[in-house]
């Protein structure tokens, strides 16, 4: 599935897009972070709650295809510079972190 | 690997406490990987464990090392920092235990899965610690 649908069917807010022509292979929810290391697939986009600078360093780590930060929590400043610079897609929503796992999980991605 | 690499060493600084920059030496590691051909399963399991190790420093530590030492057999990271020492290691590893700070737990950290995932990550894993003194990790990656 690519970004770009993932992205338009949960009406998400780009805050960095450099393409949304990415292949999403699964999705992740979790705000821990060694959780999501530990267990994330590598081009995964991953919801979460947290929106400081590090969220965006995992994504690196993990070669997630997307962040997404759910329930309307507005990323800080240098967490979307990080963003811009590492060419990581970051998204917002008003949605709340378990509707936006919901969806994914109905747009048939799973976290394996 | 590229067979025209025999060996290379690398040195990152981590400093203490320094969040913005936190995870960097990780992804300078990281790159190297991919730039001399490494194996995609290798060098997720080392981004993995080093990023944990990086972070270890960023929030236990003063100041630290991250060195990379990779050959065509395997990839060694040794994570070398001056702080104040795991007073008990066997309690560090086990998983959910914590010595974090609530604001450092707070942004996600601290849940006491890092040297946990160090270790799953890693083919083979020394911690040597002195309180008061530092903590000195080394981590070994085996090509499959």
């Amino acid at each position: 599935m690519l970004l770009a649908n993932i992205a338009q069917n949960l009406n998400l807010n780009p805050i960095n897009e450099p393409s949304a022509d990415v292949e999403v292979t699964s999705g992740y929810a979790s705000d821990l972070l060694s959780d999501v290391l530990a267990k994330a697939k590598n081009g995964a986009i991953w919801a979460t709650n947290q929106k400081h600078i590090n969220i965006i360093g995992v994504a690196v780590m993990l070669n997630l295809a997307g962040v997404i930060i759910a329930g309307g929590i507005e990323p800080d400043e240098n967490t979307v510079a990080k963003a811009r610079e590492e060419n990581i897609p970051l998204y917002i929503t008003e949605t709340s972190l378990f509707d936006v796992a919901g969806k994914l999980y109905e747009l048939g991605l799973r976290s394996t | 690997m590229n067979d025209t690499v025999a060996s290379l060493h690398f040195k990152f600084e981590v400093n203490g406490g320094d969040f913005a920059k936190a995870g960097d030496a990780s992804s300078r590691v990281k790159k190297i990987l991919q730039q001399i051909g490494a194996d995609q399963a290798i060098i997720r399991r080392v981004a993995i464990a080093c990023y944990e190790a990086e972070m270890n420093v960023v929030i236990h530590a003063r100041h630290g090392f991250v060195v990379l030492d990779a050959d065509l057999e395997k990839i060694i990271i040794v994570v070398d920092d001056e702080g104040p020492g795991i007073e008990d290691i066997e309690l560090a590893m086990t998983p959910g235990y914590s010595t974090a700070p609530d604001s450092v737990r707070e942004m996600g950290f601290g849940a006491g899965m890092g040297l946990p995932n160090m270790k799953s990550c890693s083919n083979e894993m020394e911690i040597h610690s002195r309180r008061d003194v530092g903590t000195t990790i080394r981590m070994v990656f085996e090509n499959a």
